[in-house]
This record gives C-alpha cells, structure tokens and sequence, in this order.
C-alpha cells in the first residue's frame, strides 16, 4: 500500500528533454509557471497548451504517467471549479434558481482555471518525470550558488535534499516491515476502534525513528570514513555543460513566454 | 489432520503492471502437529513470501491455507486471531521493539489478545525463562541490552503468545556463533517443553541438519522438496544444483564414498559421523 506513493517520481530514458541541462531545465519550469500566469485569455492557454503538449511528446513520457500526476487534485480541481462556477456573476446569465445563478462568465473561469491548474501540474511533472533526484538537487545546489557570498549553505542543503530523496524509498520499505511484525503480534492497525489504531501507531513509529537515527548515524560514518568534509574544494563526477540545445530549449521558451505577454498587452481581454 | 496445510497456493506481487511478480507458485504442502521443520531456499526463492501466508499477513491470489483443516480466510474479521495461532518472528526482530521496558515488550502480543494481567505476567516470565532472559532484567529498557539479547526480547515477544506454530525467519542471523548456538537451543527446548510446531528458516545447513525432522526447500517460487532430513540430505547433487548447500561432513562423507569408502548410511551432522567412525574403527581393531 504504500509502496504505491510517487514523490517526484523519475523514469529513466534518453529523450531531448532527459538530456536537457537540469540547469536549465530548473529555469525553464520557472519560466513556464510565468507564462501561465501572466496569460489571462483563452488564447494564452491555448499557447500555453500548444508548449505543454510539445514537451510532454518530446519527452516520451507514457500520457498515462501525466493523467496519474493530475489525479490526486483531482477534489481540489473540483472545488475550485464549483466556487468559480457558482460565485462569478458577469456575463449572461444562463440558469437561476433562488439565490444560485449560473453565468456564461463562470463557465468560461471555471474552465480556464481547471485548464491552467492541469497544464500547472503537467507541464511540472516533466521536470520530476525526466531529472534524476540527484540531479535535480546537482542543479539547485548550482543555481543558488550565488548565495554562497551571502554565507548561505547551498552545498549543506542540496546534500541533505539528496539524502532525504535517497531515503525515502528505503523508509518506506522498513515502515512496510515493521507494520507487519507488529500486524503478527496482534496489532490492529486497518481494524478495531480509532483509539486502538492511535495507540497502536506508537509500536510503528518508536522504532521507525530508532531505524532512522541509526541510519543517519551509519550514514554519517560511512560518510566521514569517505573523506567528505563539506562542499569546500569538493569537485564532481559528472560536471554539468550546457550545449546548443540547452539555449534552443530556453529561446523557444522564451518565445512563447514573449507571446503571452504581447497578446496580454495589445489585447487586454477579461471575462 | 494436518495442522497447517497449503492447497495450489500462489501468490503474485502487483498483478497486472509491468512488476508483476509470481512469488509462489501452485505450493501444496501439509505440516503435522509438533514438527520441527527447517525452510531452505535462496533469496528470493519465495520462502519470506510463503511464510507470510502462514499467519494471514498475505493473502493469496489464488489458494488456500487451511489452520486445523479450517481455512483461515473464510471469515476475513478473524484474521487476527489466525495471527495468534501462528506466531511469525520477522528476520532481525529486534527492530520492531518499542516499549520503555523489557517486560511491557513481551507483552505487547499476549496483551493484544486481550488476556488479563496475571495470565499476562506469567506468560512473559515463562517465555522470558525460556529464552534465558533473567527475572531482574525485565524492568530494564530493552534499548540498553546487546544485539543478541534484544534479538531473544522480540523474539520472546511472539512466543510469548503460545502460538501453536512459531515460525522463525532467520532467528540467527548476523549474530556470532555463540549467540547463535544460544538463540537455537532455547528455540530447541521451548519446542519440547510446548510441543508446539516450529519452523525455522536458515540458510546454515549445518543448524538446520541438527534440529530438523523435515526440510521444506523452496526453489524459483515453486515447492522443491518436503521430506526427512535425510531424505533431503541425500539429495546432495539436486540441492547443489539449486545453487543450495549441504552440511560440509555430508560432503566429506560423499567423498569418502567416491574413494570407496561407502558407509551405507547419509551423514549430516559431526555427532552422528563422530559416532559412526568410531563405530567402524572398534569393529576394525576387534577383528
């Protein structure tokens, strides 16, 4: 059961988009969040969607893998498409019933606010879809680095973003063992009363935690015995390099996010 | 009738996605009242998976598990009392102990059953004795004690029960010799003070050789073999094919025989083969 959670989940392969500098990448996300929200016209999103759907087909990601990343919003999608279909009141309007109306206005926000937040989603999870975690956090660790000047301690945070992700699945793994040695001694766990199952919750998470300080001892020893001292004077296995192709992704981003903004300004259009 | 039996029992890990996994395979197998048996297999062989079943941690996909001829999936909401029945030690116990003192540990699984606090107490300076935890040591917290010995607190935690099968998943495993030797003859002689039906999972084929009446060797998620030690034993090329082991006097008695040395009878344990040799050499001198 809970093998099943996906966070930040990566499926290895070879596309245009995995062998993007994560750098770049990183931005490129950033860039992407910008040019949603800067649109405010069906017409924005619809470019908006154009670029997603491009991504999303140069990564060679499975669709369904997208569909999956969506479904677990899918109650917040809900309710922000009901508050906005019921409580917008411009436009025509099309149905009434005491004090509830339903106008062409609401219709059009709440289909333009579901289309933004699953483009949001998508168009992010390819970022986590294509980059190792490792990499991931590689590429943080140097797009902050300007902030080491500041004392800021970019190398200590990246590395314990890296070992959190590292250790995520192992947690998961132990947390399933001891639920069921604990399950063998009698513990109800899915069954009994709420109480029973609260108290029954401190057999889990006592050792879980012994498990994980021990871990993170361990951890810490295997390290040191490794010579790792910090970041200082610390180089890389695998260096990050942009190529031609990293600045073609960022110009055409670029060019979209440069087209949201136009059509934003020389047609100012509202609902 | 057999007290724990398996018909066709197949299990399969995340049917339907490109995981799935079958990790038992059609096992049939029956278990007698008061057995000592011994589980062989390689990792990932489906030995962990099977026993699971033993207690209803894992449901089959398809099979069935009878406990005292009665299958323990019939009522769902009585899982939980199967679990009583059938005492599982994971492999390092000792990881899921969590109470402040040694005693309340123990406990945890005979107070799940909802027994009263004098049948309670008992039960764990019974189990406690058993597994040769002193009296004084109960009201100690278990996270001061050695590995070996935190290792015989959880697994007290199950007997402590009085499960009519205790299975035990690799109970020795990673402690030194000494340790080990302890932790199998307090199993030894818990099992023939109780009577009970114990299984223990080992990759030692020299411990197994020692306690077993039968051995149930598991191999690529199908049931190998369940017959006598000896039986078993005197397999030697089949279970070495299966990338398995026999005890090293097995091998050394099989080579004895390859020269022409043939004693007629399998070896699988240093006492036996003692008593054998000397055996044959007071018959040699008395000619």
């Amino acid at each position: 059961m809970l093998r099943d959670i996906t966070i930040g989940q990566y499926f290895p392969g070879n596309s245009i988009i995995h062998r993007l500098d994560p750098r770049f990448k990183i931005v490129i996300t950033v860039l992407y969040i910008i040019m949603l929200f800067t649109g405010d016209s069906m017409i924005c999103l619809a470019i908006g969607a154009v670029y997603t759907i491009m991504a999303m087909l140069l990564s060679q990601v499975k669709l369904k893998m997208f569909l999956k990343s969506v479904k677990p919003l899918m109650p917040f999608l809900l309710i922000t498409a009901i508050l906005n279909l019921f409580l917008v009141s411009s436009g025509d309007v099309l149905w009434r019933w005491k004090f509830m109306k339903i106008t062409s206005g609401g219709i059009n926000i709440s289909i333009f606010m579901i289309v933004r937040i699953v483009l949001l989603i998508m168009g992010t999870s390819i970022l986590t879809y294509t980059t190792s975690p490792i990499t991931l956090t590689d590429a943080i660790e140097r797009l902050l680095s300007p902030l080491k000047k500041l004392k800021f301690p970019v190398h200590e945070l990246a590395m314990m973003m890296s070992i959190a992700l590292r250790f995520i699945p192992t947690l998961i793994e132990e947390t399933d063992k001891i639920i069921s040695a604990q399950k063998a001694r009698g513990a109800e766990l899915d069954s009994g009363s709420f109480t029973a199952r609260a108290k029954n919750l401190i057999s889990i998470l006592v050792p879980l935690f012994i498990s994980s300080f021990r871990r993170a001892d361990e951890l810490a020893t295997a390290m040191e015995c490794r010579c790792y001292h910090g970041g200082e004077g610390r180089t890389r296995l695998r260096q990050l390099k942009s190529a031609p192709r990293d600045y073609i992704a960022l110009a055409v981003t670029l060019l979209f996010l440069a087209a949201v903004i136009v059509i934003k300004i020389t047609k100012p259009f509202s609902f | 009738m057999s007290i724990l039996e398996t018909q066709e029992l197949t299990y399969t890990y995340s049917p339907g996605t490109p995981f799935e996994k079958t990790a038992v395979d059609h096992v049939s197998l029956k278990i007698e009242a008061g057995e000592m048996i011994g589980v062989m297999g390689h990792t990932g062989s489906g030995k962990s998976t099977l026993i699971q079943h033993f207690n209803g941690l894992l449901r089959p996909t398809s099979g069935k598990i009878l406990l005292d001829g009665k299958d323990i999936w019939a009522d769902k909401k009585k899982i939980r009392d199967v679990r009583f029945q059938v005492g599982l030690v994971f492999q390092y116990p000792e990881y899921q102990i969590f109470e402040e003192t040694i005693f309340k540990d123990i406990a945890f699984g005979p107070k799940n059953m909802g027994l009263d606090d004098a049948e309670i107490k008992r039960r764990v300076l019974a189990t406690a004795n058993d597994i040769g935890l002193s009296e004084e040591l109960m009201e100690r917290s278990p996270f001061e004690l050695s590995g070996g010995q935190k290792r015989r607190v959880a697994i007290a935690g199950v007997m402590a029960m009085e499960p009519k099968v205790l299975i035990l998943d690799e109970p020795t495993a990673g402690l030194d010799p000494a340790g080990r030797d302890k932790i199998l003859s307090h199993i030894k002689a818990y099992h023939e003070r109780t009577g009970n039906t114990t299984l223990i999972v080992s990759h030692s084929m020299e411990d197994i050789a020692t306690f077993a009446d039968r051995i149930l060797v598991m191999n690529k998620a199908k049931l190998f073999c369940f017959d006598e030690t000896k039986k078993v034993f005197s397999r030697a090329e089949e279970i070495s094919q299966i990338g398995l082991d026999v005890p090293q006097i097995t091998k050394v008695f099989m080579e004895l025989k390859k020269r022409g040395l043939d004693f007629g009878k399998e070896v699988y344990t240093v006492g036996y083969a003692k008593d054998l040799l000397l055996k044959q050499l007071s018959e040699r001198t008395g000619e």
